[in-house]
């Protein structure tokens, strides 16, 4: 009796994993990349290595692939071309987790073939690691960590491959006062470090104009009472602070209410797949501030060819930040204090801007925000703003 | 529950492993204990060791670190939030939020609105969560069982949302260059070196596993045990229930605190993203996994929370997945945790009715 | 001004906070039922949910092949196309939640119960190969292959170690509930197609306004889940009073031990309830996809925590308790996000929760499955 009911068992999972093995056929091609992303690059006799601080897995997994892909991409091509003295990289997750990146910094820190490191991907993990690495001497770069304090917290080795939320939200501001010129402007934010930051700076620039502003959760799937919000003082332009997840829940809620506002997002809803693409009909028109560009047509194609997809957010300044060390190894710095005095003195043209640091660390050409827009869904450049 | 059975569940290994010690004459366990307590001392130091070394380090990422800033932590909290759950029996799913009182104050006091310094932060930490817990427990203990439950739950959220959107607690930006104990002589609490946060976060653990040990041996403790086994039989018998559970729930909030603190110390920056729901979740599975009530028990049950998704980094994105497996298999086959509380099959006889 | 604001958009917020609360109320009868049946807090609930969003998408993509957008438009459909496609698809979020709810049941709780069967053995065989192959192949179909090779043997020794007749403590269920949680959600995040990224749904309804009510908009998607929600709470309610398994149902969350005395198959009731809270989800993730057009693997978290609290607050166990709660915790989040802006939402929703406890200690209904008085 207890045989025949484990073999029927059995025989019903047996043929449910056939079912998902089926399916998942199609998958294949997909987790193959993954696995080859994730290992590092074949180099036998690696002269050096440098590290990259990133959210691999966790919640905020998603912000982080492009930037391990950007980073990837540099290392790759670099090593191509430079197979006698090849690099290593070698990635660390923090999950974006302030609780789990001093662990990760020691690390870092205690692998003395690590020269450089390409990040941390957040302002938090910043925060907690960057004590270590300033100890330490190693030199940071990141591409995506925005907050308008870092520069300011005395860290030797902390450097800044774009503008921060400082320059960033007077920037939109800016914009939206001189372009677009609306009589009435409504702010929501998503209450995190970035999304409030840069909430606030555009609301304090916007002064007077400002008719509504509300925090949403970014965890829940109902913004209804912001909607409503935004529904009944009807301003002109709607500016969100937040990251691309939610600014497609509130494009969609929005326009569904029949909110017809110009919507005005920050850099992280710069993503061609995870904003203009999910949100469709509901993405059309908005505005997309954002201190990151493209890149050119080169390195499009070649991020487009190795990943079978767009460059995401930050991959551009992942693989100008993956260059910069690179470069520095290349031009002959052996330690990690070599590699900090060269990347304070570097001055060459990467593919968002020709990058040069400032004393305490923020890229000199800093100062341009770009000003994207969704055109027939694709997003597109429309001006610099000085 | 028959009797051969409930023999059967005192007999596991762990607890004649137990027994034998409490068997040996009193010099054999001192020497014993000290060359235990010797041994976790240089816990920092397991990484060095040929095999155990292969088994406890943590690949990705630094052992020496996730001992102070996760292990160490865990441990503390799983011992702190037993005395909530395993003593008194209380569920408690917003454990996370005395955490948060206890690292938030000692941040707040030592470099967000004042400059005491740190050892003057550290018992105000403790004092701030006790008061903490007594607040919320005034209202709530008075509720049963899983009522309980989701109004602590709340009240951890209200904490970090609070946390989140107060300017004065450093909002979503949060609060760094927390202090650091000061060094003594050899004891240089830097940035790079973490092992004299070990140092001084062991000797916590200690004291506070060696206070516990008296409470719960004490009048308090088996009213608590009352309490636990079947409230309403305890409280005709003449205990005051609601004053011992508020006095297990301020205990609880009190050691959180304290964790939170030394939490905050070490890392030196805090922000609300650092006490997120879910970690209230893992505070309890901590406790369950280890064995509810079991001092020794809920110690592993922290360890192991904290350390195998660090030890199998390894499996990338699935570990949090194996993770939850692990969770489910500990549970199925032993229901009680990995280290049972001592005479805990006798203590649910009731067929689950109680609620731990 | 924020004073006046919630005078205006009063019935707008009424309106979403209505839809929002049936939502709640529909995963909360999940939580409510195992919790009227069993005493315990079924954590995992929101992942069965979450799976159903999950059975939506996969109907609507790979079922009836509609893609996210045509030409950047919207694929509408309308007529009959549209009913078949709304109703195969909420069938489909039924059907891959309640299994997946059965399947959670037999693997994660029943053992706990001492009543372990093969299935779950099975199940739990499988999952221990899988975790086992992890340690020597990255590529899932290794590792698929290899923990089915695993599954005949392992499962044979669990089903003798599995502790007949012994009941484990109710935290023991807790924690096997919120590891199961876990789990699943992390199996979405790992082998889904998008991993960790948000999956939006196509939307083939269009989402005209029907009518305007006191000045707010009541769309067409709205009045499909007042009306869905409500037959599908009514069918529940007749199912409970009227049926000989409701009978059951009822009998167990009374007194287990008595139902089992005189004749009630204790295990079949707990399998049915977990069932029909599973369809419950299912549905409600229909609905979800329908108003918000999107999933993600940690859908379920919050919106899981949310309608245990609308159980909670409605009273645990009582199935009109469920609708109560969920529809009073969706006003309650709308107001007063409204008048203290929407970052407080949640503290608003512990808030009320708090307070009804304060004055009615076991929710404004009262427990009551087993009262018979449903």
């Amino acid at each position: 009796m207890k045989k025949s009911n484990l073999l029927r068992a059995g025989a019903v999972l047996v043929s449910l994993s056939f079912v998902g093995v089926a399916c998942g056929g199609s998958d294949n091609a997909a987790s193959d990349t993954t696995a080859a992303m994730s290992t590092e690059v074949t180099c036998d006799a690696p002269v050096a290595s440098i590290a990259l601080q990133f959210p691999e897995t966790g919640d905020a997994a998603n912000l982080g692939a492009p930037m391990l892909k950007g980073a990837q991409l540099a290392v790759d091509q670099y090593n191509a071309a430079n197979a006698d003295a090849c690099v290593t990289l070698k990635t660390f997750d923090t999950q974006g987790d302030p609780a789990k990146a001093p662990a990760v910094a020691q690390a870092v820190v205690s692998d003395a073939t690590i020269l450089g490191l390409v990040g941390p991907g957040f302002s938090g993990e910043s925060k907690a690691a960057l004590p270590l690495y300033d100890e330490a001497g190693l030199a940071t770069i990141t591409g995506s960590a925005t907050n308008a304090e870092l520069q300011n917290a005395g860290f030797k080795v902390f450097h800044r491959i774009l503008a921060n939320d400082a320059v960033q939200g007077p920037a939109i501001a800016k914009y939206i006062s001189e372009t677009l010129k609306p009589a009435s402007v409504g702010i929501i934010d998503d209450a995190s470090d970035y999304g409030k930051g840069l909430a606030d700076a555009v609301k304090t620039a916007a002064g007077a104009t400002v008719k509504a502003s509300d925090s949403i959760d970014p965890k829940a799937a109902d913004f209804s009472a912001a909607v409503s919000k935004m529904k009944d003082a009807n301003p002109e332009v709607i500016f969100y602070g937040g990251y691309y997840g939610e600014a497609v829940k509130l494009s969609t809620q929005l326009r569904d209410a029949g909110v017809k506002s110009t919507l005005v997002f920050g850099d992280g809803v710069k993503d061609q797949a995870g904003y203009a693409d999910a949100a469709g009909p509901a993405a059309e028109g908005a505005l997309i501030a954002c201190p990151c560009k493209d890149g050119d047509a080169t390195f499009v194609a070649a991020w487009t060819a190795k990943y079978n997809e767009v460059p995401g957010t930050y991959g551009a300044e992942y693989y100008d930040a993956a260059n910069v060390l690179l470069n520095v190894i290349k031009a002959g710095a052996k330690d990690r204090a070599a590699v900090q005095t060269a990347v304070n003195a570097y001055d060459a043209a990467g593919i968002t801007k020709q990058i040069k640091f400032t004393e305490n660390g923020e890229a000199t050409e800093a100062a341009t925000i770009y000003m994207y827009k969704v055109e027939g869904g694709k997003i597109t450049y429309v001006a610099d703003i000085k | 529950m028959s009797l051969t059975e409930s023999f059967r569940q005192r007999t596991t290994p762990q607890l004649q492993l137990g027994n034998r010690f409490r068997a040996l004459p009193r010099s054999a366990k001192w020497s014993l204990s000290a060359l235990l307590i010797a041994a976790l001392y240089l816990t920092p130091y397991w990484p060095d060791v040929p095999v155990l070394g292969w088994i406890i380090n943590t690949p990705g990422t630094s052992f020496e670190n996730v001992l102070t800033d996760q292990i160490m932590m865990f441990i503390l909290v799983a011992l702190g939030l037993n005395v909530v759950v395993g003593f008194a029996g209380l569920l408690d799913l917003g454990y996370v939020g005395f955490y948060a009182v206890g690292a938030y104050t000692t941040a707040v006091v030592t470099s967000g609105q004042f400059t005491l310094p740190w050892i003057a932060a550290l018992p105000l930490s403790v004092i701030m969560a006790m008061i903490a817990g007594v607040i919320l427990g005034t209202p709530t203990l008075r509720l049963r069982g899983d009522y309980l439950a989701i109004v602590t739950l709340g009240f951890g959220e209200i904490i970090r949302i609070t946390a989140n959107n107060s300017n004065w607690l450093g909002g979503p930006r949060g609060i760094s260059k927390i202090a650091r104990p000061p060094s003594i002589g050899p004891l240089q609490f830097g940035v790079l070196n973490a092992k004299p946060y070990w140092y001084l976060g062991f000797t916590v653990i200690l004291i506070v596993i060696f206070v516990l040990t008296r409470l719960e041996n004490s009048r308090v403790g088996r009213a608590w045990a009352a309490v636990r086994e079947d409230e309403d039989a305890a409280e005709l018998m003449g205990v005051d229930t609601f004053k011992f559970k508020l006095w297990a729930f301020a205990i609880g909030a009190a050691i959180g605190g304290l964790a939170g603190s030394l939490y905050a110390s070490k890392v030196g920056f805090i922000n609300p993203d650092n006490f997120q729901l879910q970690l209230s979740i893992l505070f309890l599975a901590a406790v369950v996994l280890g064995g509810t009530g079991s001092m020794y028990g809920v110690i592993m049950g922290g360890f192991l929370v904290a350390w195998i998704p660090e030890r199998f980094r390894g499996f990338s994105t699935r570990r949090y997945f194996v993770f939850g497996v692990v969770l489910v298999l500990v549970m199925v086959f032993r229901p009680q945790g990995i280290i049972p509380r001592r005479g805990a099959a006798a203590g649910i006889a009731k067929k689950g009715e109680s609620d731990v | 001004m924020s004073h006046w604001l919630i005078y205006r958009t009063f019935w707008d917020l009424t309106v979403s906070g209505i839809v929002l609360g049936l939502i709640y109320a529909l995963v909360a009868l999940g939580y409510t039922m195992v919790y009227g049946v069993l005493r315990l807090i079924n954590f995992a609930h929101s992942e069965i949910f979450m799976v159903g969003t999950f059975g939506v998408l996969i109907s609507l993509t790979k079922v009836f092949g509609i893609s996210l957008f045509d030409d950047g438009q919207y694929p509408y459909r309308s007529g009959f196309v549209l009913v078949a496609i709304l109703v195969c698809s909420i069938i489909a979020a039924m059907v891959v939640s309640g299994a997946g709810a059965i399947v959670l049941e037999r693997t994660a709780y029943r053992p706990l119960r001492g009543a372990g069967d093969a299935y779950g053995a099975v199940v739990l065989a499988f999952l221990t190969g899988l975790i086992a192959s992890f340690l020597f192949s990255d590529h899932i179909m290794t590792n698929l292959a290899i923990a089915a090779v695993i599954t005949g043997p392992v499962s044979f020794g669990y089903v003798r170690i599995f502790r007949r007749g012994r009941q484990a403590p109710r935290l023991a269920f807790l924690i096997s509930a919120i590891g199961s949680s876990m789990a699943m959600a992390e199996a979405v995040a790992t082998w889904g197609p998008e991993q960790r990224s948000v999956y939006t749904t196509p939307r083939v309804l269009e989402k005209k306004v029907l009518f305007n009510f006191l000045g707010a908009d009541v769309r067409i998607d709205y009045v499909i889940v007042a009306i869905g929600a409500i037959l599908m709470m009514t069918s529940l309610l007749l199912f409970v009073n009227r049926t000989r398994l409701g009978r059951g149902i009822r009998a167990v969350a009374q007194d287990a031990e008595t139902a089992r005395i005189l004749g009630v198959n204790v295990n079949s009731v707990i399998l049915v309830t977990f069932l029909l809270g599973g369809a419950m989800a299912g549905g409600a993730a229909m609905m979800f996809t329908l108003v918000y057009d999107q999933t993600r693997f940690n859908i379920g978290f919050l919106l899981g925590v949310k309608s245990f609290t609308a159980a909670v607050l409605g009273g645990i166990g009582n199935i009109k308790g469920a609708l109560l709660g969920g529809i009073v915790l969706g006003l309650a989040e709308n107001y007063g996000s409204s008048i203290f802006g929407g970052q407080w939402k949640d503290v608003i929703a512990f808030v009320v929760l708090l307070t009804v406890l304060m004055f009615r200690p076991t929710g404004i209904l009262g427990e009551s499955l087993g009262k018979a008085r449903v």
